[in-house]
């Protein structure tokens, strides 16, 4: 089986294998190594300050909320767990990242291989409309120079099973991606990205441009996929934060505000600010 | 294999952006040729005896362009007196009244206007001027420029006055102002500039036409002193010294070239410079 | 359009008290100034096809397929010439397309902002340049060093290709290509940039997002969903291309013949529209160049057309999915 290719620096991620047992539920904070660790991380658009000194231990195989008002650099910061907000030619940034213990903003660290171990879904779904449903699903894998189409077929058909739309599809693959409902396009944007089998997965508000019975399905699918892969979910539906995830992050004003367990943070939260924002008072 | 396919990936990556970079300086390069071209050859030959004396007879060394400098300015401003009202009035109309579908068809074949060969304008304007008139004359080149100038000045036209904001309309409308002196004197007033950078850039692209001019103003070695005597114009003055066999006129046609290649650039350049002033001032 | 922007005076009905004769009159004659693109329309096919039925009516569609363009006999055929338009057209699009292509992707995807303003200046004033001035630097710079560089080292080393063989003049179909070619660039990169800049950024962000570099984000994201729009932009250069006339004519050689080899003189259909209406004599000589401009009307109206439908039917494939 062809192996995806590697960056030069970092050694080979841990690969899921889905024969194993499912890991243990819900890891505490702390515990094993974090899949991302934060620290001291400032990000600068121009001399506009919109992230500061935030520091936090995402951990594995869970999956972590961020939650906070408009603008309160929730979607600034999981993109830079991927080094995407380097697209914005103005960006800058100071502290450390570290995924799975390695430096992703080393020197000799490219973005291009940090993306394809952190993978990212994205508010409004996009899959590319020239391209079929299976060639969306393979376009991660083709890029990294994987040709055999029988692995290209058992991956494609692995993670359209883990998107839960394995089913839906399987009839049509050579159909138009853009054929598909709001939802499914959504579920096919996540099988995209879980094709090259990230380490991590981002996702940044992935089911508010949906109804609630395919919000439902999203929700669903995300704790199916904890159990392989680490998820960090941008949200600003608390109800789903509380539903879905097992710590959260309250980010205000570019600042972390308080990070814990998910049950503790909407129940007791330490800090005045959280559960002001929990409550509703602001928001 | 991983390793090297990586590398091969950044190659590639390099190679394009490079290619695309030497394609782009490719591409200009014929505009700084040509501007050398015609600075270095026509410089020597823009003087005084250029901008006020008559052509002289075939093979006679000397004389000037100064009848074909003050003809093209007459059939521009007849041009600009056919072209400006209809095409203006046409733009307002088409950018405050109408139906969907009509419109549609307005802008698809002002469109198809102005892909028609310049030479077809000519050939028609022939027919409709010269041979009833039975003879060559400004008339018919001031015509056949304006009504090139017809569609291009209706689609600038419509483009700046859909970008004066409904509000305006609305408050005019509010306070009881007619619809038509709102749209005359609300709506084109505030969109003026951008109309007036319109004409001018359809005024330059028409200055610089021969084609239609070849049977319609079709020339004079002399000054014109009516409207319905043929008219000398740079352009044709440009092609006739260029494709003759006198090197004395050959000069000519360069310094013919040069005072026309900088009337072109200047008012390019000025309309640039006015409708960048305008978006700075808005932001 | 929604009710926030719609510009539309008129768009919904108004009550008719509001209405007075001011603007009903100023209505009507908006309309009649925008109508005038139809009645030009009709105007040109008319005077044309007026022009030209002495010769429809002579030699019929013998006219488009014979070579015979003598004026003195009185046999004109307008072969050479369809010819002549094509080929260098032709020509034009190879060398203009691919190298408008990646300036356009140059632009929008790679070059830095001040890059950017200088290159779109830069391409805009080549657009402005009258075709005459082009076509003046043509005969005295460009196809004296065509001859004496370019086509002798096309010659040497293409040579066995029967277009690259035969004498060399420098004034041929190739060079008329070539100035062809000059002008439509800015056309091509221009249209090309706009589509490109259409594209929606979250396409890019979706490849960018699974670890793409910048040209296989461009490749897959960018080009891929606009190439109904480039196609829309070439079509149109290719619109532009046909109708040159200027510029061809002082380069082209002006000879009505049909030969192999692209060193050899040509002419295209406009160019012998300019340079002998002029000097035409009789009736059927006039109604034989009236049909030449027929036939690129004709053909320039359906191209543009077919430009204009591409770029105005793009607004990208799959722009909302059905539910």
């Amino acid at each position: 089986m062809n192996a995806l290719p590697q960056a030069p620096e970092l050694p080979p991620p841990v690969k899921p294998d889905t024969n194993a047992p499912p890991p243990p539920p819900a890891a505490q904070p702390g515990s094993a190594v974090p899949a991302i660790s934060v620290k001291d991380l400032d990000v600068f658009f121009g001399s506009n300050q919109v992230l500061k000194r935030v520091t936090l231990d995402i951990s594995a195989h869970a999956v972590t909320a961020i939650i906070g008002p408009s603008g309160c650099g929730k979607s600034t910061f999981l993109r830079s767990l991927n080094r995407m907000h380097e697209l914005v030619p103005s960006a800058r940034m100071q502290g450390r990242i570290l995924l799975f213990g390695q430096d992703i903003y080393g020197r000799k660290v490219e973005p291009v291989v940090v993306r394809r171990r952190v993978g990212m879904v994205f508010q409004k779904s996009n899959p590319f409309p020239t391209m079929s449903i299976a060639e969306n699903v393979t376009v991660g894998l083709r890029l990294n120079g994987v040709r055999n189409r029988k692995v290209l077929c058992e991956r494609m058909e692995q993670a359209l099973a883990m998107a839960a739309l394995w089913d839906e599809v399987k009839d049509r693959l050579t159909a138009p991606a853009i054929s598909l409902s709001g939802g499914q396009q959504q579920r096919l944007c996540i099988a995209r990205a879980l094709a090259v089998q990230p380490e991590v997965l981002l996702m940044d508000e992935p089911a508010s441009a949906l109804d609630p019975l395919a919000t439902a399905k999203i929700e669903d699918l995300i704790l199916e996929l904890k159990k392989q892969y680490t998820i960090v979910i941008v949200t600003h539906n608390m109800q789903q934060a509380a539903r879905i995830s097992d710590q959260t992050a309250f980010f205000y004003l570019g600042e972390l505000i308080e990070f814990g367990l998910t049950p503790k943070l909407f129940t007791h939260p330490s800090k005045k600010q959280t559960e002001d924002y929990v409550t509703g008072r602001f928001g | 294999m991983n390793e090297n396919f990586h590398q091969w990936r950044k190659f590639k990556n390099t190679f394009m952006q490079v290619l695309t970079c030497a394609c782009a300086l490719v591409v200009v390069l014929p505009l700084a040729l040509v501007f050398y071209h015609v600075l270095k050859s026509g410089i020597g030959s823009v003087n005084w005896a250029f901008f006020t004396q008559l052509p002289k007879p075939v093979g006679e060394v000397g004389g000037g362009m100064a009848n074909a400098i003050v003809g093209t300015f007459v059939l521009l401003g007849l041009a600009a007196l056919v072209g400006v009202p209809v095409g203006v009035l046409g733009g307002v109309y088409l950018s405050e009244y109408g139906a969907e579908r009509l419109n549609w068809w307005i802008r698809f074949m002002a469109d198809v206007l102005n892909g028609v060969p310049s030479i077809i304008w000519g050939m028609v304007v022939w027919g409709l001027m010269v041979v009833p008139m039975k003879g060559y004359s400004t008339w018919a080149g001031g015509v056949v420029l304006g009504l090139m100038m017809v569609p291009m000045i209706m689609r600038t036209t419509e483009e700046v006055l859909r970008l004066v904001p409904a509000g305006y309309r609305e408050a005019a409308l509010a306070l009881g102002i007619a619809p038509w002196r709102t749209a005359l004197q609300i709506v084109v007033r505030t969109a003026l500039r951008g109309i007036v950078t319109g004409i001018l850039l359809a005024l330059a692209r028409v200055s610089g036409e021969t084609a239609p001019l070849l049977f319609t103003a079709f020339g004079n070695d002399f000054w014109t002193h009516r409207l319905r005597d043929p008219i000398a114009a740079l352009p044709l003055q440009i092609f006739n010294y260029g494709i003759s066999a006198y090197d004395d006129w050959h000069r000519q046609a360069w310094a013919g070239a040069l005072v026309l290649l900088l009337m072109v650039a200047v008012v390019n350049v000025s309309v640039r410079v006015l409708t960048r002033e305008r978006f700075a001032a808005r932001a | 359009m929604d009710l926030a922007t719609d510009t539309r005076l008129f768009a919904k009905p108004q009550p008719a008290a509001r209405r007075g004769a001011g603007d009903r009159g100023f209505k009507w004659l908006t309309l009649a100034m925008a109508v005038t693109v139809f009645v030009l329309i009709v105007l040109i096919g008319y005077e044309l096809a007026n022009g030209s039925n002495l010769s429809l009516r002579k030699f019929g569609w013998h006219f488009l397929f014979s070579s015979d363009w003598d004026p003195v006999s009185s046999q004109f055929g307008a072969l050479p010439f369809i010819f002549g338009t094509l080929v260098t057209s032709a020509i034009a699009l190879v060398i203009a397309v691919p190298l408008s292509l990646a300036t356009a992707v140059y632009l929008t995807e790679i070059a830095p902002p001040w890059q950017r303003q200088i290159l779109t200046l830069f391409i805009e004033l080549l657009a402005a340049v009258p075709s005459v001035i082009l076509g003046l630097w043509g005969i005295f710079v460009m196809v004296p060093w065509c001859r004496e560089h370019l086509f002798s080292w096309l010659r040497r080393t293409l040579g066995f290709l029967p277009i690259f063989q035969g004498p060399i003049y420098g004034v041929s179909m190739l060079a008329g290509g070539i100035i062809i070619a000059i002008m439509i660039l800015p056309i091509i990169t221009s249209v090309s940039r706009e589509i490109l800049r259409s594209v929606p950024g979250l396409q890019r962000e979706a490849a960018y997002a699974l670890g793409a570099t910048r040209w296989e984000a461009t490749r897959i994201a960018v080009l891929s969903y606009a190439r109904k729009g480039l196609f829309g932009a070439v079509i149109l250069g290719l619109g532009r291309a046909l109708g040159e006339t200027m510029a061809v004519t002082m380069v082209i050689g002006n000879r009505p013949e049909i030969v192999k080899s692209l060193f050899a003189p040509g002419y295209t259909m406009a160019s012998v529209i300019a340079n002998e209406f002029t000097e035409a004599t009789t009736d059927i000589y006039f109604s034989a160049l009236f049909e030449i401009g027929l036939v690129l009307l004709g053909v320039t109206v359906l191209v543009n057309a077919l430009a204009q439908l591409l770029l105005k039917t793009f607004a990208g494939p799959g722009v909302t999915p059905q539910n």
